[in-house]
């Protein structure tokens, strides 16, 4: 049967294969995250699906797409946001504290021509930024203090890093978006020393809160006593003669009449005595 | 069926050892070499009955010798020599080909998406719509193809494992920190098309955005917990900030944080100032008590007083008396006593001594 046809219809057939392979050669099928240079002899053309802020997904041109067969060439370009990871890199602040800071960069591709005729393609983009944003982030942060770095400058810092790169990005086609320090920790060296200073610290704490109990337990006796003091005084005030004749004979009975070491003094009496004023007889 | 045309548009002679048609093929037939029996009816309304040899189905042992008659006789000559041709001369391609068309358009046409998914429909790589769970139709592969997205919500655990993390707090204090994120995929096309790597960049945002977060406050608040609310609410907010510039479609649910220690290294100094919190506590508390004692004492003595004053002030004189010769009699009766006359001597013999003797004698006597 194929071969009845082949033989009939030889020229139709081969004319129809050529054009399949023909219609197969001019569709390109670009997918969302991709945009895609259109590249004739050697000359960067135009850009299917290139990005642009705020379309809807399904709107941007991804799909299919026709090319002159073998005159265009196609580039793809990726869409997305793409990330630069930093090597973690030791930073001098101002006040001289090395601080390591391990940060990222997100950008995108907002001009695909400029990528193949700057770089060639996305990754070498990447190379070309990764040292950029190396040296903009050590000298945007060795501008600063340490303390600074790690509080209220770091949003400051960082929106000057990202302007900085994004300066050099556009020059490649990258719209740098964001760059974050995912940390920024103190070197081993200088650890040790923290630590050595947090244990101070906490030294210094405990002694503190020692003294502060002892203060206050001492505040709290003295209060006491001048409380007794003012009920002692407030009662006994009423008539001192009478208090002066009452505690001394309070204090002749605990010190003389103690049970516990009975007849431990010998008490030497004048006959004159008060006590022995019946004596006489008078 | 038997005798029916199949829908292919061929009889249902020489089925390739499926029956593919349905036809029942006579039991004693299987043998090939043997007596042709009597037809049973026509089989095909389109041939006479009786003007060929009996029909049956071709066997696998007729195809193969089919076969090798052909070859040995170098008539097959081209087309397509390795099926056995279906009558009226036409190739089996076309059907096996319609099958599998049919067998790819269902399976790549029909998806099944989970209670906790969704699919992303592509039309040639252009976003076309978002299914939810249930079944759909889509075109076939290629025209249209469906990414699932798990949306439920993801736990991630930084870090991961057991390893001390150490981060800089306000104070330049380290904590050794572990922390969880909740997040979930609120805008599946965008989570597939706008990043690179979806996952690690949550993980990477979480990352910044908490270290941000706990490097606002000091050590101490870290640890003892008057921070954390903090730190978690405002790592969620820098997080759903920063992934919404990114148009990531992550919400996140929440940030939680599981460890905020005191680094390995200084868990000793650490348990020091607790150690001294409790001596404080400790000495405190004793003065209190002392206080109490002192004050119930101080009461307790003027309210004595009080009462002894009351009486004395009924009849001062006497009460004085009494009280003074109370006082005497126990303080003289419980000492021993010497009256000396004459004013300015001093008494040489050890009278209190012998005395005292003697008076120990008779209370271990007496049983004291």
């Amino acid at each position: 049967m194929f071969t009845q046809l082949w033989q009939d219809h030889k020229a139709s057939i081969v004319a129809l294969g050529a054009l399949v392979v023909l219609a197969m050669a001019s569709v390109v099928e670009i997918p969302e995250t991709e945009q895609a240079v259109v590249i004739r002899l050697g000359d960067p053309v135009r850009v299917i699906n290139g990005y642009k802020p705020n379309v809807d997904f399904g709107e941007t041109g991804a799909g299919l797409s026709l090319r002159i067969p073998f005159l265009e060439r196609l580039q793809r370009i990726d869409k997305r946001l793409l990330t630069i990871d930093m090597d973690p890199q030791e930073v001098l602040s101002t006040d001289q504290l090395r601080l390591e800071v391990d940060a990222y960069a997100r950008f995108r591709i907002v001009d695909p021509e400029k990528v193949v005729r700057k770089a060639g393609n996305v990754e070498r983009v990447k190379e070309q930024l990764q040292p950029i944003l190396t040296s903009v982030l050590r000298q945007e942060l060795g501008k600063r203090t340490f303390q600074s770095l790690l509080t209220a400058d770091r949003g400051a810092a960082m929106r000057n890093i990202r302007d900085g790169l994004d300066r050099e990005a556009r020059e490649y086609g990258a719209q740098v978006v964001d760059v974050r320090i995912k940390r920024a920790d103190l070197p081993a060296a200088a650890l040790e020393s923290a630590f050595q200073r947090m244990n101070a610290a906490r030294e210094q704490e405990a002694t503190t809160i020692r003294a502060r109990g002892e203060k206050n337990a001492q505040i709290t006796r003295a209060g006491a006593e001048a409380e007794a003091a003012r009920t002692y005084a407030e009662a006994y005030g009423k008539d001192p003669a009478f208090y002066d004749f009452y505690r001394a004979m309070q204090s002749y009975d605990a010190t003389f009449s103690n049970t516990s070491n009975r007849g431990s003094s010998t008490i030497l009496m004048s006959p004159d005595n008060e006590y022995l004023r019946q004596f006489k007889g008078r | 069926m038997a005798g029916g045309r199949s829908p292919w548009g061929g009889g249902n002679r020489g089925g390739d050892g499926e029956s593919d048609s349905g036809q029942e093929q006579p039991e004693g037939e299987a043998g090939d070499g043997s007596e042709p029996e009597p037809p049973r009816g026509p089989r095909n309304p389109w041939l006479p009955p009786g003007d060929s040899p009996p029909r049956r189905s071709a066997n696998i042992e007729d195809i193969f010798r089919h076969r090798d008659h052909r070859r040995s006789h170098g008539s097959g000559g081209g087309g397509m020599p390795r099926l056995p041709q279906r009558p009226g001369g036409k190739s089996w391609f076309p059907l096996i080909v319609g099958a599998i068309v049919l067998l790819w358009i269902g399976i790549t046409s029909v998806h099944m998406v989970g209670p906790k998914e969704s699919g992303i429909v592509t039309t040639f790589g252009r976003y076309s719509h978002t299914i939810g769970p249930g079944v759909s139709m889509t075109f076939p592969w290629p025209i249209q193809s469906v990414k699932l997205i798990d949306i439920t919500i993801q736990r991630d655990t930084i870090p991961e494992g057991e390893t001390e993390k150490l981060m800089l707090t306000s104070d330049q204090n380290l904590v050794d920190f572990s922390y969880l994120v909740r997040w979930f995929v609120k805008n599946p096309e965008r989570f597939e098309f706008e990043l690179d790597d979806p996952r690690a960049t949550v993980v990477q945002v979480a990352e910044a955005a908490m270290r941000a977060s706990v490097a606002e406050v000091p050590l101490v608040d870290v640890i003892g917990g008057a921070g954390r609310a903090q730190i978690e609410q405002n790592t969620r907010d820098r997080m759903q900030k920063i992934l919404d510039a990114y148009q990531s479609g992550v919400k996140i649910q929440g940030v939680e944080i599981k460890k905020a220690d005191p680094p390995a290294k200084v868990n000793a100094a650490f348990q020091q100032v607790t150690a001294a919190q409790q001596d404080a506590e400790r000495m405190q508390s004793e003065a209190r008590a002392w206080a109490q004692q002192v004050i119930a004492r101080s009461q307790g003595d003027a309210a004595a007083f009080d009462k002894v004053y009351a009486q004395y002030k009924l009849a001062p004189e006497v009460t004085k008396r009494r009280m003074y010769y109370e006082t005497m009699e126990r303080v003289l009766s419980n000492n021993d006593k010497v009256i000396i006359e004459a004013k300015g001597v001093t008494p040489y013999l050890p009278l209190q001594e012998v005395r005292r003797n003697t008076e120990q004698k008779t209370t271990t006597e007496g049983g004291q």
